[in-house]
């Protein structure tokens, strides 16, 4: 029987299925097909063979003259853009136009007069006016960005100070992990509000020594409050480390064990390993790192410049040019553009060093 | 002679130490995971201070607070602030409030974030990679920029002090920190082989099929993180919600409980007894708004820490 099967020629398999293929149509339908068109009968017949939209079989006619052929490439455009088509509904009502509005908001003077809103174009004076008639928030602007420097690059030399000690030969690291994750569960405005009104933000006891006020006074003003404020705050700059701890541990536990090996075995020391090893791996994630911190700590509620901005924005309108809601707008954009710059010089001076290698 | 034999021993000795202590290598020997352990043990407890420090006072009584000899253990078990805290906020329904308030949204945004990070990862669309950035940067935009048209948008489409506000975002893919979500669902649907889709298509599988019995199932570790996470950070979003939600009977919890802290300052003032008082309860006000969320870390901590290696954030 087995040297038969080998012998019918293809033609007669041809031919036989050319017999049976109509009985089989039946049972392989595209699902649109089986489930919606199908059971609404002649009427589900009608919708899909009239004159605006015909379907035959591998190709769509439309108005009985665009024929548009259905190649599986452009079916897997097809399937993919009806996955996506809820986040682009979505993208299109809640971000884009809500972006694009209050660009063009901030080009105007806004007053409320009960629903509606009073616009008066102003060109670009409300701009000019962040920079030269607000008489706060440029120096709010000035501090953020120091303080954005210094906040971020404790948060990752932190955080990778401490994804190093776990990585180590030590037992219980699920257990360590958990205990430096519990912040990010916690964080919330309202708890760290508290807890900077407590007190309980400074490393515990340490006011109990004068360390910090001789380093204070001998360091000159323009640094040493900054730095004041820091010591203040610090362990709400640690709480922020959470989630860099865990990206950090994960990218530190996929360098191959054989390259530190190799690097040893060359009598490399641990310091130069840390440097020529370890560092230039990391340098992606380091870069998602920052951007995430920057972005988390631009964003977080109790944050200067997002306090002021509030502040405008619910404060009366009067007629002055630095109050409204156009004005707060033209404020966001401008803290935003801040921010990016901030987010692309971080990233700039870390890729720096790979640009001139390759 | 005996010099030279009792010169030998100590010699022994000493090397026995030194290989204990240090090892072959410096990172081997005990010396070495001493300093491990007690530099963890001390960054730990500077990092958990708070925690600790919120959990101590919570229970402390008024007398206690007033002392100055008592600082970590309470004299004794005080209930009273959180009696205190619970009458005043009706706290079970209130936390039914807030765990409906953070779960509704955390479903629809795990939902819709599976669908379109599956539409993202698997189909090769025109202009994806502009999509994504577009994605990527709805991230970056602070919503402070948005929050004046967007409040209005809501007060249009009466979406303003109720849930909705929250799920109808979220379901639409834009929920709050809505790119993570996709962008993880994204970064797992890329690792499953598209050998097992095609068997699938093979047996007469379309498209939505494929994504019910194949793609999810392999994809309830995600699943799981980014129900986590979303209900985590919607439970701890106050300054959205006090802004979309004013007005309703439903409010999160944290919001709450900063309100009632908000109305008790209001009455006394600075620096009296009842603001020192005010310290304990509103700590202990803390500890019960938190502790929904404690206790979903205790018992979902291994999938929390876990998630991070499955995004191949690293890459493969």
């Amino acid at each position: 029987m087995k040297h038969l099967k080998k012998l019918i020629p293809y033609t007669l398999i041809a031919k036989i299925h050319k017999k049976i293929a109509p009985y089989f149509k039946k049972f392989v339908q595209a699902p649109t097909e089986k489930y919606v068109f199908a059971p609404l009968g002649k009427f589900g017949h009608f919708l899909t063979h009239n004159k605006v939209f015909m379907k035959k079989q591998t190709s769509v006619v439309f108005f009985n003259k665009y024929t548009y052929r259905i190649t599986h490439k452009r079916r897997e455009h097809i399937i993919g853009l009806s996955f996506i088509m809820v986040w682009i509904i979505g993208y299109l009502i809640f971000t884009l136009y809500p972006v694009f509005y209050s660009l063009y908001l901030s080009f105007f003077k806004v007053g409320i007069d009960g629903q509606d809103l009073n616009l008066v174009f102003r060109g670009f004076d409300n701009y000019k006016a962040v920079f030269l008639s607000d008489p706060y928030f440029v120096e709010i602007l000035l501090e953020y960005g120091l303080e954005m420097l210094i906040n971020v690059s404790i948060t990752i030399v932190f955080a990778l100070v401490i994804a190093m000690l776990i990585n180590q030969d030590i037992k219980g690291k699920g257990a360590w992990r958990t205990v430096f994750f519990l912040p990010v569960i916690i964080t919330s405005g309202p708890v760290i509000s508290i807890l900077i009104d407590q007190g309980a933000t400074t490393l515990p006891s340490i006011e109990d020594y004068g360390f910090i006020d001789q380093i204070l006074n001998n360091v000159s003003g323009f640094i040493a409050s900054p730095l004041q404020a820091l010591f203040e705050q610090i362990l709400l700059v640690f709480w922020f480390a959470g989630i860099q701890i865990l990206i950090l541990l994960a990218g530190l536990q996929k360098i191959d064990k054989a390259i530190y090996e190799a690097a040893s075995i060359d009598g490399a020391g641990p310091w130069e390993t840390f440097w020529k090893i370890t560092l230039p791996s990391l340098m992606p994630l380091i870069t998602v790192t920052i951007v995430y911190t920057v972005v988390a700590m631009s964003v977080f509620s109790l944050n200067e410049v997002i306090i002021y901005i509030q502040g405008i924005m619910l404060a009366e309108s009067t007629n002055a040019i630095t109050t409204g809601y156009g004005y707060s707008s033209a404020l966001s954009w401008v803290y935003f553009i801040v921010m990016s710059i901030i987010i692309l010089l971080f990233v700039g001076v870390i890729n720096i060093r790979r640009r001139s290698r390759a | 002679m005996k010099e030279k034999i009792k010169n030998k021993e100590y010699d022994q000795v000493k090397s026995r130490l030194k290989s204990i202590m240090f090892g072959s290598k410096l990172t081997n020997g005990l010396f070495f995971k001493m300093l491990i352990y007690t530099l963890l043990i001390s960054l730990g407890y500077v990092y958990l201070y708070p925690v600790l420090y919120m959990v101590t006072n919570s229970f402390m009584s008024m007398s206690d607070i007033i002392s100055v000899a008592v600082r970590w253990i309470p004299t004794s078990l005080n209930w009273e602030n959180y009696r205190i805290v619970w009458q005043d906020l009706n706290y079970p329904s209130a936390l039914l409030d807030a765990l409906i308030l953070a779960g509704l949204p955390a479903i629809s945004a795990t939902v819709s974030s599976a669908f379109i990070g599956y539409g993202f990862a698997r189909y090769d669309l025109p202009f994806k990679k502009t999509l994504m950035t577009l994605m990527i940067m709805a991230f970056i935009i602070p919503p402070q920029i948005t929050m004046l048209p967007t409040f209005r948008m809501y007060a249009n489409y009466e979406l303003l002090g109720s849930i909705r506000a929250f799920v109808y975002p979220a379901i639409l893919g834009q929920g709050l920190n809505g790119p993570i979500y996709i962008l993880l669902f994204y970064s797992f649907f890329r690792t499953i082989p598209k050998s097992l889709e095609e068997s699938a298509q093979l047996d007469g599988a379309g498209p939505l099929r494929i994504f019910t019995r194949v793609a999810i199932p392999l994809a309830v570790p995600s699943i799981i993180i980014v129900f986590l996470f979303s209900f985590v950070w919607y439970y701890n979003e106050t300054y959205l919600a006090g802004l979309f939600l004013r007005g309703s009977d439903m409010l999160t919890l944290p919001l709450l409980v900063e309100e009632y802290i908000n109305d008790f300052t209001a009455i006394y003032p600075e620096g009296s007894r009842a603001r020192e008082l005010m310290q304990a309860v509103s700590l202990a006000g803390n500890i019960l708004s938190l502790l929904p969320l404690l206790v979903l870390y205790f018992f979902t901590q291994r999938h929390f820490v876990e998630s991070i290696d499955r995004t191949g954030i690293t890459g493969e």
